[in-house]
C-alpha cells in the first residue's frame, strides 16, 4: 500500500513540479500541499491524468489553526473508484484571502465549498452561489473557528408576550463545562479564590 | 394574477406563471426538519432551494472540546438508522492514528454488528421507498424485523438506538452465548420475510411502473456528484469499500457484490435486496467464528479502561480508570 503511494507521490511530483509543495505518506495516506492559485489546475490534472483517475471528490474540510499566518487549511480528499486508491490536498490560506473553487472541475464541490464558507470563512472565487448552507438565517461569524465559542453569541426562545421568537445574545446560568485539570499545587496560571487578598497585605 | 387586465388576444392560459410554494420545515414528508423553497409549474419541479439548515447539530463544534470517549455517542446520533456503523468510523479513525491493534473478537463483534446495521439501514431504505410509491404493508414487515434487530443491539449495550458500543480498542463488552444463539436463529427465519417482501414488490406492477427508469443515474454523475455505496453500485460500478479497502476483518469474509444494469430506482431495489442477503450470509460467517474465538473484546492500553477485575485488585488500574473517564487520553498532551 505505502510503496504504491510512493509511486504515485513521486509521479505526481514529477508530472506537476510547479503545482506540488511538498507531499508526504502519513498513516498510509498521501497527503500533497498545494498553493492555493495551482489547485484548480492540479485537481483537473489529477482527474484526467490514467494513473490517477481521482474522479470522485469524496470531502472538503478545513482546519484553524489561531496561532499561523497562513491561518486556514483547506483540505480535500478525493477518491479514484478505477484505481482504488485515495489523496488529500492541503491548501494554506490567510484569513482574508480568496481561494479558487473547482465547481467547475467538480459539480460536488458546490454545496462543499459553501459549507466550508459558512463554517470557517474561507471565500471561493468562481463559486456560482456562495451562501451560508448551514448555519441559522442571518448568522454572524464562523463557528468552527477556534475562537468561536461553542455557546455561540445569540440564543432563541419563544416570548409569550410578543408572540413570537426572539433573538437574545447568551447567557448562561452555569460556567461552560470547560474542566481545567491543571492543579493548584503545581502552577495553575489562576488566582485560587481567596489569594487575592495576598498581595494586598 | 394577472387577471384584472383582460385582453382578448390573450388567453387566460398564457398568462400562468409558474407557482412557488415552501415545503417544510415540519412537513411528514420531509423526513426530519427539511426546508424546500420549490417552483413548481404543474406537477413538474422547475426549481427547487433545499435550506439544510435546519438539519445542523453543530456536531463538529461539541466534539472540539471533548474527549474521544465523551465525543463517541454523538455519532449515534447521526444516524440513528444504522447508529453502530458511525460509532465504527470514529473508532477506526483512532485507532489508525493510535495504532492501536482490535483483538479478534472485538473484530469479528464489530463485523456482526456492521452488518446487523447494514440490514437495519436497507430494510428501512427498501421499505420506505415501497411506502413512497403507494405501498403501506412492507414497511410494517420490515419494521417488524428491525424491532428484532434492535433487541440484539439492546440486549450487547443495552440501549435500542444511542448504543456507544463500538469503542476506541474493540467493543464495550463482550456478548453472551445466548445472544449468539439467537442472532443465528433470526438469521434462519429471515430469508422468510425477505422473500415475502420481495414476493410483494419485486414484480409488482404498480412498484415497477413507479421505479423503474426514474431517477436515472449515469456513471458520469456518480462522478459528478461523488455518489458512493449503492448509488454507485445499481449503476453498475462493483465498488465496494469492504472489499476494494478492506477494512476490520472484512477480508476473511466470503461475500458477493451485486450490481445494478439501468441506475434507476428499481435497480436501487434490488442491489439493496440482494445485499441483505449477503449481509445475512456474513452474519452467519461471523458467528461461526465468534463461537471459536474466545479472548479480550478490547485492546487493553491507555486508550482503553481497565478490566473491571483489575481494578478491584490493582491501584494503578484503578487510577487508570479515573484519569481516562475524567480527563481521556486527549489530556496527554
Amino acid at each position: 500500500m505505502t510503496e504504491a503511494l510512493q509511486e504515485l507521490g513521486t509521479q505526481i511530483a514529477a508530472k506537476r513540479p510547479d503545482c506540488v509543495l511538498s507531499w508526504a505518506i502519513a498513516f498510509d495516506e498521501l497527503t500533497v500541499d498545494v498553493a492555493p492559485a495551482d489547485i484548480v489546475g492540479l485537481v483537473e490534472f489529477l482527474r484526467a491524468d490514467n494513473t490517477c483517475k481521482f474522479s470522485s471528490l469524496v470531502d472538503i474540510t478545513a482546519v484553524d489553526y489561531p496561532e499561523r499566518g497562513k491561518r486556514l487549511d483547506a483540505v480535500y480528499h478525493f477518491l479514484s473508484m478505477y484505481q482504488n486508491h485515495r489523496i488529500r490536498l492541503r491548501v494554506s490560506i490567510r484569513q482574508d484571502d480568496m481561494g479558487p473553487s473547482i465547481v467547475d472541475v467538480h459539480p460536488s464541490a458546490n454545496w462543499f465549498e459553501r459549507e466550508i464558507f459558512d463554517m470557517f470563512g474561507i471565500l471561493f472565487s468562481g463559486h456560482p452561489d456562495l451562501r451560508r448552507i448551514l448555519t441559522d438565517y442571518g448568522f454572524r461569524g464562523y463557528p468552527l473557528r477556534k475562537d468561536f465559542p461553542t455557546t455561540g453569541y445569540t440564543e432563541v426562545r419563544y416570548d409569550e408576550a410578543e408572540k413570537r421568537v426572539v433573538y437574545e445574545p447568551v447567557n448562561l446560568v452555569q460556567e461552560y463545562r470547560q474542566f481545567d485539570f491543571m492543579s493548584p499545587w503545581e502552577g495553575a496560571e489562576y488566582i485560587l479564590p481567596g489569594d487575592e487578598k495576598e498581595g494586598a497585605k | 394574477m394577472d387577471g384584472a387586465k383582460f385582453d382578448d388576444a390573450v388567453t387566460g392560459e398564457q398568462n400562468i406563471r409558474n407557482f412557488n410554494i415552501n415545503f417544510g420545515p415540519q412537513h411528514p414528508a420531509a423526513h426530519g426538519v427539511l426546508r424546500l423553497v420549490l417552483e413548481l409549474d404543474g406537477e413538474i419541479v422547475e426549481r427547487c432551494d433545499p435550506h439544510i439548515v435546519l438539519l445542523d447539530r453543530g456536531t463538529e463544534k461539541l466534539m472540539e472540546s471533548r474527549t474521544y470517549l465523551q465525543n463517541l455517542p454523538y455519532f449515534d446520533r447521526l444516524d440513528y438508522v444504522a447508529p453502530m456503523n458511525q460509532e465504527h468510523a470514529w473508532c477506526l479513525a483512532i485507532e489508525k492514528l493510535t495504532g492501536v491493534e482490535v483483538p479478534r473478537r472485538g473484530s469479528l463483534i464489530r463485523v456482526l454488528y456492521s452488518e446487523i446495521g447494514r440490514i437495519l439501514n436497507h430494510l428501512l431504505s427498501v421499505t420506505t421507498q415501497a411506502m413512497d410509491v403507494g405501498a403501506l404493508t412492507p414497511p410494517l414487515w420490515g419494521f417488524e424485523e428491525r424491532e428484532k434487530l434492535m433487541c440484539f443491539y439492546e440486549r450487547a449495550c443495552g440501549a435500542r438506538l444511542h448504543a456507544a458500543y463500538f469503542r476506541p480498542g474493540g467493543v464495550h463488552q463482550d456478548i453472551p452465548d445466548d445472544l449468539l444463539d439467537d442472532i443465528d436463529l433470526w438469521a434462519m427465519e429471515f430469508p422468510r420475510v425477505l422473500a415475502d417482501i420481495d414476493g410483494l414488490l419485486t414484480e409488482n406492477r404498480i412498484f415497477k411502473q413507479r421505479n423503474c427508469d426514474i431517477g436515472v443515474v449515469s456513471e458520469q454523475e456518480i462522478l459528478d456528484y461523488g455518489f458512493s455505496g449503492v448509488m454507485v453500485r445499481g449503476s453498475g460500478m462493483a465498488w465496494d469499500l469492504r472489499r476494494a479497502q478492506p477494512y476490520e476483518c472484512y477480508d476473511e469474509f466470503g461475500f458477493q457484490i451485486p450490481v445494478g444494469k439501468n441506475g434507476d430506482c428499481y435497480d436501487r431495489y434490488l442491489v439493496r435486496m440482494e445485499e441483505m442477503r449477503q449481509s445475512l450470509s456474513i452474519i452467519r460467517q461471523a458467528i461461526g467464528k465468534l463461537r471459536e474465538a474466545t479472548g479480550d473484546v478490547m485492546a487493553r492500553g491507555k486508550l482503553s479502561p481497565p478490566k473491571r477485575g483489575d481494578m478491584k485488585t490493582s491501584m494503578e488500574s484503578l487510577i487508570h480508570h479515573f484519569k481516562l473517564y475524567t480527563e481521556g487520553p486527549w489530556a496527554r498532551r
